[in-house]
């Protein structure tokens, strides 16, 4: 992928790297101040005053993937898009839990699917795209095209007080952080204080959700142990194909519905296979994410939304859907 | 986790028998059975390993093809091999039951359902 292709890219798409003005709001939620002096510190830190946004996940879009799961291919993700630039409140944010793209040996083939992955993800009329790679984008490569095409594989930014971090642990191949990650992520975890609100985004979960469906993430656990004296943690992930909520400690996991075909339940699913492909139905179980940031440290509050396509159920409709036709 | 996962490192159980009476211990006992472990993109020959509660086994690892990886927390197996060179991985089974050990280290598209049933007795 050439190098001007992507900056043109994280222009339309408005990908933010280093929000530098947004880095000094974050030290002072940290400070203990609350309410009223929060909110003056903020607007003296950068203008900025503290106010309530809210953001959208998208996960697992595996653009390329054909298979008979799923014969719709990346409808959903296109769908997605749609749905959620109608929304009468826009989100500032869209993090994107990885498995982005399906995996294939050929790199062409691979970089062509990461460039229709963001011509797609490029319709989102957002301020801001972050993506962290799923094991299907950057295991076979160790992330290279994933990182030539949209960035670093980790990284974190503040937005409206939030601090916002994404974890890579796919691109090692094993389900690990690995301790180099860890160590940038200690680094990075130590000017907030206790209070301060963090998102994680990752693709696989952090904790043992289903360690032999490889639902796991080996070094998770030291992850975790760095986030355990924050109040406010919040680990979005993918990778399992549906929605999922724990809470472990203090933090909330909270998996996201895929783009592509959905898994079983992993308590009573006695197999990792996918739900079959429902014509009366074609997007069942899979849908986006909604967050609302109240603004202050506190809770966020999370809508999972599945994506509806009545007038394509029936014969007629899903013939149409599978042409390609317009969603219009 | 990490410590189950170093005793079922052959590597360092061997450097764990260091003390002269552990590896009197170890010579008076029988080797190990051994089970032989095929590997390749999307499976693991055989598909199903009985053993005996109790009972400690070598599994050895060879891949046809790219490197792979063989991992269950509950038998406390966490291992890697590579095209070229057997990898032994010794366990004693603690629990019956059936476990599910997969290959964990991402090796293509149908890597999510490589699996070895291993039933415990
Ligand atoms: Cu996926």
């Amino acid at each position: 992928m050439r190098n001007t292709d992507r900056r043109s890219f994280l222009k339309i798409a408005g990908i933010s790297i280093g929000a530098g003005a947004l880095y000094r709001v974050a030290p002072l939620l940290g400070a203990g101040r609350e309410g009223a002096g929060l909110s003056r510190a903020l607007r003296e830190a950068n203008g900025e005053p503290l106010r309530p946004f809210s953001f959208v996940q998208l996960s697992d879009t595996h653009v390329g993937f054909e298979g008979p799961p799923d014969p719709l291919g990346t409808r959903a993700f296109e769908r997605a898009v749609e749905t959620i630039n109608a929304l009468p409140e826009p989100p500032e944010l869209i993090l994107f839990t990885g498995d982005l793209t399906h995996d294939t040996e050929d790199r062409r083939e691979h970089a062509a699917r990461l460039k229709r992955f963001r011509e797609i993800a490029g319709k989102l009329s957002v301020q801001a795209i972050h993506c962290v790679p799923g094991e299907h984008d950057a295991a076979l490569d160790g992330g290279a095209l994933f990182r030539e095409s949209l960035g670093p594989t980790s990284y974190s930014f503040d937005h409206r007080g939030v601090h916002f971090v994404g974890l890579d642990n796919v691109s090692r191949g094993k389900p690990e952080i690995g301790k180099e990650q860890l160590a940038w992520l200690e680094r990075d975890l130590s000017r907030f204080g206790p209070s301060a609100p963090i998102v994680v985004f990752t693709h696989r979960p952090l904790f043992d959700l289903k360690p032999e469906w490889e639902w796991f993430t080996d070094d998770g656990d030291a992850v975790m142990n760095l986030l355990a004296r924050f109040e406010n943690v919040t680990v979005l992930y993918g990778h399992i194909h549906r929605a999922d909520h724990r809470r472990i400690g203090r933090a909330d996991h909270h998996a996201a519905r895929s783009l592509v075909f959905a898994f079983p339940d992993p308590e009573s699913g006695a197999e990792k296979k996918p739900l079959p492909f429902r014509k009366e139905r074609p997007f069942a179980n899979l849908g986006i994410r909604r967050i609302a940031a109240p603004g202050a440290p506190g809770a966020l509050s999370i809508d999972d939304v599945e994506l509806s396509a009545a007038e394509f159920s029936g014969t007629a409709g899903i013939q149409q859907l599978l042409k390609g036709g317009s969603f219009a | 986790m990490s410590i189950a996962r170093f005793v079922s490192c052959t590597a360092v159980t061997a450097a764990l028998l260091a003390s002269a009476s552990v590896r009197r211990a170890s010579a008076d006992a029988p080797a190990p059975r051994v089970v032989e472990v095929t590997a390749r993109r999307f499976e693991f020959t055989p598909a199903a390993i009985r053993l005996r509660k109790g009972e400690t086994v070598t599994l050895r690892l060879r891949t046809l093809d790219v490197r792979h990886g063989l991992f269950s927390r509950p038998l406390g197996i966490d291992a890697e091999f590579e095209p070229g060179a057997a990898r032994d991985v010794t366990i004693t089974p603690r629990e019956t039951g059936t476990f599910v050990v997969i290959c964990d280290r991402f090796c293509g598209s149908g890597h999510g359902n490589m699996k070895i049933a291993v039933v415990v007795e």
